[in-house]
């Protein structure tokens, strides 16, 4: 369905690639943010104009500081703008209540954490169905719904394992699934291979790639790999509250082209399967 | 989110922390458990001294002799000798809300058969004191009033006498001695056992007053008039005339202290139950500072846990939990928590009860009332204490909780 190919793009940069092409989704108009620390005012986010479109997958960088990760917040409805607007999916959300936040979360965007985030002594299956519960869907159709998204990151047969019985690479392909499941219009990730071993975040990006591609999906993720960001078809930078490059990736690469050249885990070391830390969570 | 589904999450957090989650109900369990306990131990005792009232006879109006004061020093009850057998028959005639009346005059003595012998107290009255204090004789009869016109040297055993003086044989027709002179049994009564006050009622002698008056205790006067009101509020309704006559008869002036004493069933009884009233009160108080103590116990375990599940609380909320889901699932588990508390505290609560029955026989009353209150109250409990936390937990903010370490 996306047909654009970034390789094929001049690689000229700071080129906002916003030509109206597809449904705008997210649109972001002048967004300020500050926070109150004490007597001080930090000023996260310095008017953030922005647009992306429905398809787009995204990579948005910048240093610690830089405000990427409230941008993040807004993106993810978790904050609000404390000046401008921002239309998710054409509905202005910056006015809403909390619940009604709380509701556009649910429905409209998928969460994906660098921490994985899944619930402890909780099946892959009943994490993945987490959503769908508090969006009031009956439980045979939550089961059904779950067992298709676990399907699509490839981990069906492992639908009744904890969290802990599951290595980093599957705990994060079960949150995925889970953001998923009640079928978002974006994405959003937050440094979603910062827990992981380069050759397992090839293979999530190839997840997020696919689901780019073969459904349309729009993604964004948070990333400070620029090698991770290279995967995305379009890159935000971001320094000091200000969005300071948007330019379309060049030399994109295409994970299933990449996986066969990295070496497994298992040629490298004869050792256990490497394990990500338990999540957190519960 | 459903209540089905907040309900299966709430039960399986608790099971998820099986040693906490029982410490923290058994506040609850103790609480609601004594409740129970001590309300049906209450009930018991409330239902065996309202059945002990009853068994002394309904309506009855007790009259004894004052303490009086012969030269300033005081004596004490039965010690005046102006009751008289004149001023009972006064009272049955003159006040319409008294039916009859029975003359007391007591004495004790040494009891002899045979060569078993045993000292009791010989009440000497008339034939219509049995059915006033509910009196039955289990064999033989009781004496009658030609009997005691002649003083006859004729007696009714209790119970416990004649186990004493003739063990399994039967005592009617039989010669007894008392204080050397012989009576000849010719009724046995029915065994009442103890009285509220813990007395064996069953060990006495009953004889015609004017036997015992002439020929056991040597007096004229009697120790207490016995009177039976037409009904229990006539009975309190007779106090008063009893007294003006009384005064009167005796010539009591006015300002000085009256020379006997007027007392009713219905009175002993309203007071009994006062009585245990304020002791269930007193008991149930404490059982309800418990159960306070069980809900401040869920409320920290509460708070303990909301810190605890931080994150997951702020992953709930990134995939569209909205403030009263959360609120709603922390209140539900706390709700649970001191439920099943209630409820085991509730089996609890009837076990003690008849292991209290069983071990002390003492009777209990199992109330269903405080078994619905006491699982009222667990799960007011719950709602009253869960509350902040859960409060607490929805108003995390998604991002700080998501980055909670």
């Amino acid at each position: 369905m996306v047909e654009r190919m970034a390789d094929q793009v001049l690689a000229t940069m700071d080129t906002p690639s916003t030509q109206p092409r597809d449904q705008c989704v997210i649109r972001l108009d002048g967004v300020h943010k500050y926070y109150h620390l004490g007597d001080f005012q930090v000023h996260a986010l310095r008017g953030v104009t922005l647009d992306i479109y429905s398809g787009e997958f995204v990579a948005v960088m910048g240093a610690s500081g830089s405000g990427k990760s409230t941008l993040m917040n807004i993106i993810g409805c978790l904050d609000k703008p404390s000046r401008g607007s921002y239309r998710l999916d054409g509905m202005d959300v910056s006015q809403l209540q909390k619940s009604e936040l709380a509701r556009v979360r649910n429905r409209k965007l998928g969460f994906v954490f660098q921490q994985f985030n899944l619930l402890a002594r909780t099946s892959a299956l009943e994490n993945v169905e987490l959503p769908t519960v508090y969006a009031g869907i009956s439980p045979q159709e939550r089961e059904t719904r779950a067992r298709a998204a676990l399907e699509r990151v490839g981990l069906s047969e492992r639908a009744h394992h904890y969290p802990s019985q599951l290595s980093g690479g599957q705990q994060q392909r079960v949150a995925i699934a889970r953001a998923l499941v009640n079928r978002p219009a974006i994405l959003l990730a937050d440094e979603p291979t910062g827990n992981l071993d380069s050759r397992t975040s090839v293979e999530i990006m190839d997840i997020f790639q696919q689901l780019n591609e073969e459904q349309g999906l729009t993604v964004v993720i948070v990333t400070h790999e620029h090698d991770i960001a290279q995967y995305a078809k379009r890159a935000l930078e971001f320094k000091d509250g200000k969005l300071r490059r948007d330019a379309i990736i060049k030399d994109r690469l295409i994970a299933r082209e990449v996986l066969p050249t990295l070496p497994t885990l298992e040629e490298e070391d004869t050792g256990d399967e490497q394990r990500a830390p338990e999540p957190e969570a519960n | 989110m459903d209540f089905w589904n907040t309900l299966r999450l709430a039960l399986r957090a608790l099971a998820r922390n099986k040693l906490r989650s029982s410490l923290t109900m058994l506040g609850i369990i103790i609480g609601v458990g004594a409740v129970i306990a001590v309300v049906s131990i209450g009930q018991g005792a409330d239902a065996m001294i309202q059945e002990g009232i009853q068994n002394m006879g309904t309506n009855v109006v007790y009259i004894s002799a004052g303490s009086g004061r012969p030269g300033g020093m005081r004596m004490g009850y039965g010690a005046v000798k102006t009751l008289t057998m004149d001023d009972l028959n006064s009272i049955a005639r003159e006040i319409p809300l008294i039916k009859e009346a029975a003359p007391g005059v007591m004495t004790r003595a040494q009891v002899v058969f045979q060569n078993q012998n045993w000292n009791t107290s010989i009440m000497g009255t008339t034939a219509n004191y049995f059915p006033i204090r509910k009196w039955v004789v289990t064999a033989g009869t009781v004496f009658s009033d030609e009997e005691v016109d002649s003083a006859a040297n004729v007696c009714v055993l209790g119970t416990t006498v004649a186990r004493y003086l003739f063990a399994e044989d039967d005592p009617i027709g039989k010669q007894i001695r008392i204080k050397n002179i012989p009576f000849r049994v010719i009724g046995l009564l029915e065994s009442k056992g103890q009285s509220v006050m813990g007395n064996d009622q069953d060990d006495q002698i009953m004889a015609p007053y004017t036997t015992v008056q002439r020929k056991l205790a040597g007096v004229t006067w009697l120790q207490m008039i016995l009177a039976s009101a037409v009904s229990p509020d006539a009975s309190i309704g007779a106090m008063q005339p009893i007294t003006l006559l009384l005064r009167e008869r005796h010539r009591i002036r006015q300002g000085d202290e009256d020379d006997f004493f007027v007392r009713t069933q219905s009175e002993m009884a309203d007071m009994a139950a006062q009585t245990q009233l304020v002791m269930t009160i007193l008991l149930v108080s404490v059982a309800a500072v418990s159960l306070v103590v069980g809900g401040i116990g869920i409320m920290n375990i509460m708070l303990v846990s909301v810190t605890e599940r931080t994150r997951e609380i702020g992953v709930r909320m990134a995939v569209g939990a909205t403030e009263s889901d959360v609120q709603l699932q922390f209140l539900v588990e706390a709700v649970t928590l001191s439920m099943m508390g209630g409820i085991v505290g509730i089996i609890v609560g009837i076990g003690a009860s008849a292991l209290i029955t069983n071990l002390f026989s003492w009777p209990t009353v199992l109330s269903t009332m405080s078994i619905v209150m006491a699982a009222f109250f667990s799960a007011a409990v719950g709602i009253f204490f869960g509350f902040y936390p859960a409060r607490k937990a929805a108003q995390l903010d998604p991002i700080e909780a998501l980055r909670y370490e």
